[in-house]
């Protein structure tokens, strides 16, 4: 049996414990604001903190889940209001929006840890999601504008 | 074969070509209010866009497929305009696939410019109503009250009724003659034009949103399939044993095997069924398949490159000829030539293909992320061979599209395999399946040659087009491009040179070929405007004055004098010109964006192209800078479009900002083949655009604009990556004939 806090609540897992994470979000408890993009690491769609740290899920077994707490898209704020979210609305972001919760919970992560990143460090951080749209220019600057809010 | 024949009809249409495209607003269909039926009865519903329920909510019905242009919020953006909404009272429903909406097939960047009328019919109908019914209450002539703010005002007295109030009145009343309906004049518009943000925004940020990928059904399998490296290529054997005593995997099916002509059915395979999606993926890989050959085997996308290569320096069949290009160049004081080549592409959108498909008897339900809801509810009655009335297709959110999902194969496969399992079945696409079995944006190669004057004016344009036309996906005989492809840049090219012949050559595919955004315009486009670039340079002149020179004074082109067969995105010439005025003034304002004139006292290293498709105008400039290295970045680029009218100002820019970023991914992207099958993978070997390759700051300036809509989802594509090729030439002396472009280049 595997244990672990999921959005703040205590989740326990006897399935595969090889199977990655993402799909025990998406397909066992039907979290499906983790996306699917590469199964590879190679794109970022499927990005949720563990422990604070951007993780990507579709590699990640549920035997390294141990004791962990996992924050999803759903978990990030109940009412949207996480300056991360503010900022992609403020900035009319998404396009498709199928990477966006990726691009999130990477760029919620990021300033967790660093609370106002240059360029460079946001391309650096921001390098490993992908997104077809293109919305890489405005995902720039709703991360400058997050840094502002979550500054002030 | 009557299958066929109507998948080649769709085909023909999706191209363009023949009649009867142009749905006129008398069209409109009445009445039949029946959506997504995901709410409670409409109490007033006078088409199949507008309903309004009792507590007055404004539902607007989304024929169109939403894939990140923000269509769902413009077609809400039309609809409530003409009724005066209030914003917070209009809900938006997402149609199923029916004919009663007329096309739906979402691809042409042709939304907007083929329902921006329609829909504000539509609304302007319901208004009427609404009018109606309050004059009827306060016995006044119903052109004295105006809808405002969700209510019916009586302008001379003040009195007022909220929508919510009217419906049940307003229902009764008939429909009114249809030169009663007048929709707003432009200057009253309140939401049209407007920068409105996504409807949809809400649910991205709290990870809600519906995608294909996300569907689920009560009691249903997942499935991923196997299928063949090589196209048409079938299982000759199949070990299935270690699949199926894997832990959650249910069943392993083989699907019926395709033969040419592609069309849209699936590719074939073997499936595994499974417990979820992790068991399902696991058991495909668990499967020992042996393959059939066949004459696609031998492909190699290198030797075939060479082979297409040749082709476009010989002679070709002539498809527009003005002047006499041979005289011409033979007396030229220079003549300039280059062949082009540039690989096939993925769509790769972020999500890649998805249904979910729930069948019962001779009826089936499916639900997925489809660019043409039509066409798959088509394909999914043949493979079930079931009625097609029988089949509902609801269409969710797409992730991305970009021409992928207008092929509908993986709605057919979902159903086929539920059929069979007698349970429901979500067939998930993995990234490799995206990659390695698509409809591939075709390899292209070109030749051009071009007669300089002695003071450097062009005197003669020799251009030759050879690729494997999408055509070849829905005939066995077709391997010279079509007219369908040849539209797009080629044959509408606007250059102001005496001579010009434009010709095609043959070449035959051996994968299937499809659309990607903005389709042939993508290599065309590249081709002319770095040629153009070349052509600048061997007459030792500016890049921009050169190319202003080219285009010519302002003048519509007709291309019917010069033999050319040209349908302009089916939509009339007259309406839509190929007006090289406009072209000019979007080149001289992004330019002016970009202070070009200036670039070398700055010492910046710029790039320009212009072009117009789907019955736009976009110019692109691109900064490069280019380290010791030689690996590149983009600090800046600066886009201007003339759209036309434009229903939101800020998803137009977003539009031009990813379709710039889309050219690039064109620009440094390949699939190549060997054995005939596709060497990549993921996007660990397929190269799409990321961050730091993408421009760090993007300046759009949107041309204020009453003429008709122009396309706006493709138009910002084709030019972008011939003016990042200019840029690097301008910066490194380095000129890319073959495509992709290397992410270091050596100055």
């Amino acid at each position: 049996m595997i244990t672990f806090t999921l959005n703040n609540q205590a989740q326990k897992y006897d399935g595969d414990p090889t199977m990655p994470l993402l799909w025990y979000l998406r397909d066992e408890i039907g979290l499906t604001g983790t996306k699917y993009g590469c199964g590879m690491a190679l794109c970022g769609a499927c990005t949720i903190h563990i422990d604070g740290d951007a993780t990507r899920s579709c590699r990640l077994p549920m035997s390294a889940v141990q004791d962990k707490h996992i924050t999803t898209i759903e978990g990030l704020d109940k009412n949207n209001a996480h300056p991360v979210q503010v900022a992609w609305a403020e900035n009319d972001v998404p396009q498709c929006g199928y990477c966006q919760s990726g691009q999130m919970m990477q760029a919620a992560a990021l300033l967790a840890k660093n609370a106002a990143p240059s360029d460079e460090e946001i391309a650096q951080s921001m390098s490993g999601n992908i997104c077809r749209c293109g919305t890489y220019p405005r995902i720039r600057k709703a991360i400058k504008a997050a840094s502002k809010e979550s500054q002030s | 074969m009557s299958q066929y024949s109507a998948q080649r009809r769709h085909f023909l249409k999706q191209m363009g070509v023949g009649t009867g495209l142009t749905l006129g607003v008398t069209l409109l269909p009445k009445a039949t209010f029946a959506a997504s039926g995901e709410t409670q009865p409409a109490h007033m519903a006078p088409n199949v866009f507008v309903a309004i329920t009792e507590d007055g909510t404004l539902e607007v019905t989304c024929h169109r497929s939403e894939m990140g242009q923000q269509i769902r919020t413009a077609i809400t953006q039309i609809i409530a305009d003409e009724l005066d909404a209030d914003w917070q009272r209009v809900k938006t429903l997402q149609a199923d696939g029916d004919e009663k909406y007329g096309d739906q097939n979402t691809d042409g960047s042709r939304s907007i410019r083929r329902n921006l009328a329609r829909l504000q019919m539509a609304g302007a109908t319901a208004a009427l109503l609404l009018k109606q019914a309050a004059a009827k209450g306060w016995n006044v002539e119903p052109d004295s009250c105006q809808c405002r703010n969700h209510q019916v005002v009586h302008v001379e007295t003040g009195r007022t009724a909220d929508f919510s109030a009217l419906v049940s009145v307003a229902a009764t009343l008939p429909m009114p003659e249809e030169g009663l309906v007048k929709p707003k004049a432009r200057k009253d518009w309140r939401y049209v034009g407007k920068g409105i943000r996504s409807i949809d925004m809400q649910a991205v940020q709290a990870g809600t949103t519906v995608f294909g990928q996300d569907v689920t059904i009560e009691n249903m399998l997942y499935a991923v399939i196997q299928r063949p490296p090589v196209m048409f290529t079938q299982p000759e054997s199949v070990d299935d044993k270690k699949a199926r005593s894997m832990k959650g995997v249910k069943a392993v099916m083989t699907l019926p095997a395709a033969s040419a002509p592609a069309n849209f059915l699936p590719l074939g395979g073997v499936a595994v069924l499974a417990e979820n999606t992790w068991a399902a993926m696991q058991g495909v890989k668990a499967l020992k398949i042996t393959w059939s050959e066949n004459e696609h085997s031998q492909y190699d996308s290198r030797t075939e490159k060479q082979t297409h290569m040749e082709t476009a320096r010989q002679t070709g069949e002539v498809v527009r000829q003005r002047g006499d290009v041979k005289q011409a160049l033979e007396s030229a004081h220079k003549t300039v030539e280059a062949t082009y080549y540039a690989p096939l592409l993925a769509q790769a959108p972020m999500e890649p293909p998805a249904a979910a498909a729930r069948v019962e008897g001779d009826s089936a339900q499916v639900w997925t992320s489809t660019q043409n809801p039509q066409a798959a509810q088509a394909l999914v009655a043949e493979v079930l061979k079931i009625p097609v009335e029988n089949v509902t297709i609801h269409v969710t959110l797409l992730g991305g599209g970009f021409g992928r999902k207008s092929k509908p194969d993986f709605a057919a496969e979902a159903a086929w395999l539920a059929q069979q399992a007698k349970r429901p079945v979500k067939v998930v696409w993995r990234r490799e399946d995206d990659i390695q079995h698509g409809f591939y944006h075709t390899v292209s190669a070109q030749h051009i040659r071009a007669g300089l004057a002695q003071n450097g004016d062009a005197t003669a344009w020799h251009h030759n087009t050879v690729f494997p036309t999408i055509s070849s996906t829905f005939s066995t005989e077709a391997n010279t491009p079509s007219s369908g492809e040849l539209r797009l840049g080629f044959i509408d090219n606007p250059f102001d040179i005496p001579n010009i012949q434009l010709e095609k050559g043959k070449a035959q595919n051996h994968v299937r070929i499809g659309w990607l955004r903005s389709v042939a315009n993508v290599y065309h486009a590249y081709a002319i405007h770095t040629f153009a670039d070349v052509l600048a340079h061997a007459a030792g002149k500016d890049s921009k004055a050169y190319l202003q020179q080219l285009i010519g004074k302002p003048r519509h082109i007709d291309l019917a004098q010069e033999g050319a067969e040209y349908d302009n995105y089916g939509d009339p010439i007259e309406t839509y010109p190929i007006d090289t005025g406009r072209l000019r003034a979007v080149l001289d304002k992004a330019t002016e964006m970009a202070d070009w004139d200036n670039r070398e006292k700055n010492q910046r290293h710029l790039g320009v192209a212009v072009h117009r498709s789907f019955l736009s105008y976009v110019a692109t400039v691109v900064e490069v800078v280019v380290d010791k290295s030689g690996s590149w970045r983009i600090p800046n680029a600066y886009i201007c479009i003339d759209a036309g009218t434009i229903v939101n100002s800020e998803h137009v820019k977003a539009q031009c900002e990813g379709g710039a970023i889309f050219g690039l991914s064109c620009a440094i992207g390949e699939i190549s083949a060997s054995d005939g099958a596709v060497t990549q993978t993921n996007f660990h070997n397929y190269q799409v655009a990321r961050m730091q390759h993408a421009p760090e700051n993007i300046d759009v300036h949107i041309v204020q604009s009453d003429a008709p809509p122009g396309g706006v989802g493709e138009p910002p594509t084709p030019p972008f990556a011939p003016a990042l090729a200019n840029a690097l030439f301008a910066a490194t002396g380095k000129r890319i004939y073959e495509l992709p472009i290397p992410l270091t280049l050596k100055a």
